[in-house]
Order: structure tokens, then sequence, then C-alpha cells
């Protein structure tokens, strides 16, 4: 048996873990899944917290970073990202998952 | 231009605000048939820059498509008369693909403001939802972000996966995030996309008579539920600016918000 790591990335409307989620991202360490882009429709949780209800770790928050002098009317990237994750045991033969330690 | 149909104020407000277009089953079924064969054979590239008429001869398919009435018509609105040819590609997704491709930008990043490129993208049969059509999300066309440095985000709320009958012409500002989505049907899909330059002031290029229907607006006030609270405000700003830039209007606003950051009172007080 070994670990590996199951990554859940969620774009929130603002920087509050409890806003609506309005993107996400997935990607699975245990090789079992094979998430892409344009895989879904709707968001796996409503929000940051539903996704922590469920079991989800969260390890890293976007920080706050001011609008540069100049720019302060850009539109980029997505502000609010939170990378989620949990730890799945798996057989080192077949990499079949087993059981997921965060439950 | 009497004889082809130019876009209305309300639609050139939504395709502001969008970045894209779509007109369904514009090109008729005997087209798409051939179509399919030439995107097969495959379309020889031409130099970048160079005019419809010498990457097209007269009578070809690729010249037929875009003289199609309500094609041209589109083509006119958006980038005027004689635009250049920037380039050409024949898009094929497998069957079975096992990856999408990451959402992207096409070429580098284009900051400019008051000028754009469209992509045109011809779909010459039915697309299914299993067969990967194209994603692309809706209003992300001002944000100003490099290529597939987007390649993170997998799935935005409110995207589009797009599924249209033969014959779709879709076409996107040079901005808006796209990518082909992964085919998981037993069906070659075929796309054929054309980027053109304009070569005129993108001013007041289409039908203005309904300029002031209060769908404009609207249009230009879209919301799209991938947006943050806070940049969907900016998106709308810079909508604005867009629009004046398109109609020569600088006093056009929404809510107010140009004008009122804009402000800056020269009287004296007596």
């Amino acid at each position: 048996m070994s670990t590996r790591q199951q990554v859940l990335v969620l774009y929130l409307a603002t920087s509050a873990l409890d806003s609506e989620t309005v993107g996400w991202s997935r990607y699975d360490g245990t090789a079992r899944t094979s998430p892409t882009t344009g895989d879904g429709d709707e968001p796996p949780y409503k929000s940051g917290v539903h996704a922590l209800e469920d079991g989800w770790r969260l390890f890293q928050a976007a920080q706050l970073i001011p609008p540069y002098p100049g720019h302060e009317y850009d539109v980029s990237f997505l502000k609010h990202e939170f990378f989620f994750e949990k730890l799945v045991e798996v057989d080192a033969g077949d990499g079949t998952a087993r059981t997921e330690s965060s439950r | 231009m009497a004889d082809i149909p130019l876009l209305s104020s309300v639609e050139m407000a939504g395709f502001v605000a969008h970045g894209s277009l779509r007109l369904d089953a514009v090109v008729p079924p005997d087209m798409n048939e051939e179509g399919i064969e030439v995107l097969r054979n495959g379309v020889p590239g031409v130099p970048y820059g160079s005019s419809v008429q010498d990457a097209y001869p007269d009578g070809s398919f690729v010249r037929r498509l875009i003289e199609l009435p309500a094609v041209a018509g589109a083509l006119y609105s958006l980038v005027g008369p004689g635009p250049s040819v920037d380039h050409h590609a024949v898009h094929v997704r497998y069957p079975h693909e096992g990856q999408a491709q990451p959402l992207h930008g096409d070429a580098i990043i284009d900051v400019r403001t008051d000028a754009f490129d469209v992509q045109l993208m011809y779909y010459p049969q039915d697309v299914t939802p299993d067969m990967g059509g194209t994603l692309s999300v809706p209003g992300s066309h001002l944000r100003r972000t490099n290529e597939s440095d987007t390649g993170r985000y997998q799935n935005l709320r409110g995207q589009s996966r797009l599924v249209c009958p033969a014959g779709t012409v879709v076409f996107l500002h040079h901005g808006l995030w796209h990518g082909g989505r992964r085919n998981d049907s037993d069906v070659e899909r075929y796309m054929f996309k054309i980027r053109f330059n304009p070569t005129v002031r993108q001013r007041r290029l289409w039908d203005t008579s309904d300029l002031h229907d209060p769908r404009v607006a609207e249009n230009l006030s879209a919301h799209f539920p991938w947006y943050e609270h806070a940049t969907a405000r900016l998106e709308i700003y810079n909508r604005v600016l867009l629009w004046r830039a398109l109609t020569g209007d600088d006093s056009f606003d929404l809510e107010h918000w140009v004008t009122r950051v804009a402000n800056r009172p020269q009287k004296e007080v007596a």
C-alpha cells in the first residue's frame, strides 16, 4: 500500500472560503480517473466550505494582491483560487484506491 | 453593402459582451458534404496578410463559404470590408482522444482595446455532446492572459460546450478562451478556422439603425456565472470602453461607472 494525492482546485466568487464556486479543476494521483478541460457543467461543491465538509483538506488559498498602479481596471486570471487535497491509499502494484485517509 | 445581412446593434452588443457570435446551420447541406471532403484533404496554408481574393480563388470552397450572405454580413459587420487572412487551419478531434486541449487564447496576448481580430470557426457536420465540440468561455475575451496560461482551468460555470447542427459558423473575438474538448465518440470531428485581421477602423460597420434600442444596454450588461463578484464590474467597465470605441460615442455608459471615475471637474468655485 502507498499513499497518493487527489487535488481539487476551486475558484470562488470572492476571497471568502464560503463564497460560491465559479470554476473548478481536478487532478487524480491515483490515475483512476482522468479529469480534463470542459468535462462538466456543474461544480462538485457549491462553495469551499462544502468541500471541507466532504473531507477535502485546504492547503493553499490565493493571496490578496493590490492592483499595480495604472492597472486597476485590467481583468486577467481568476483571483480567488483555493487548493484542496485528499490522501488516498492505493495498492502499490495496480494503483487501485483502497481508502480515503481524510474521511 | 445592401445585399448582405449586416448585424444589428443589438447583435453587436451581444458580441461585445460574449466575445462570440453563433450562426446555426447557415451553410447548406450540399456544401457541408463537400466541406468534409475538403477538410479531410487539407487546406494548404497561405501567407500571413493575404487578401481573401489571393487566399481563396473565386469559386473555391472556402471562398463560397465566406461569401454566404449570413457569413459575409457578420464578417463585414465585425471587421469591415477587405480583411486580411491572418492564417487558417483544419482542426480534427479524433475518436476517443484521452485529453482535451487546455483552455487557451490564440496567438500571443493581444491587448488592443480599440480593434480586434475575429476567428471564423466552421463545423461541417452535426456536433453531438460526446464529440468534443469546442469549449469556449463567454465573456473571457477582455481578460489579459497569454495563450495557454489558462490551462489550469478545467471548468468554469456557464462555459459553452458546443453542440450544433451541421453548417454552423461561429465567430470569436481573438481574445476568447477556448479549446477543443475530448472526443469521446467514434466519429472524427472537423472544424475549419480562419483568423481575419481588419484593414479599416472598426467603427459603425454594422446596421446602426437600432443603436438606441434598450436591448443594446441590456446585452452589454450581461453577467456570466463564472465571474467573480468584483471583477464582473470591471468586465462591464471594459465593455463600455470597447462600445465607445466601436460607436465613437464617448458619452455612452452603463451604471454611470466610466463617467463617475473619469469625473475631473474644472469649474472653479467663485
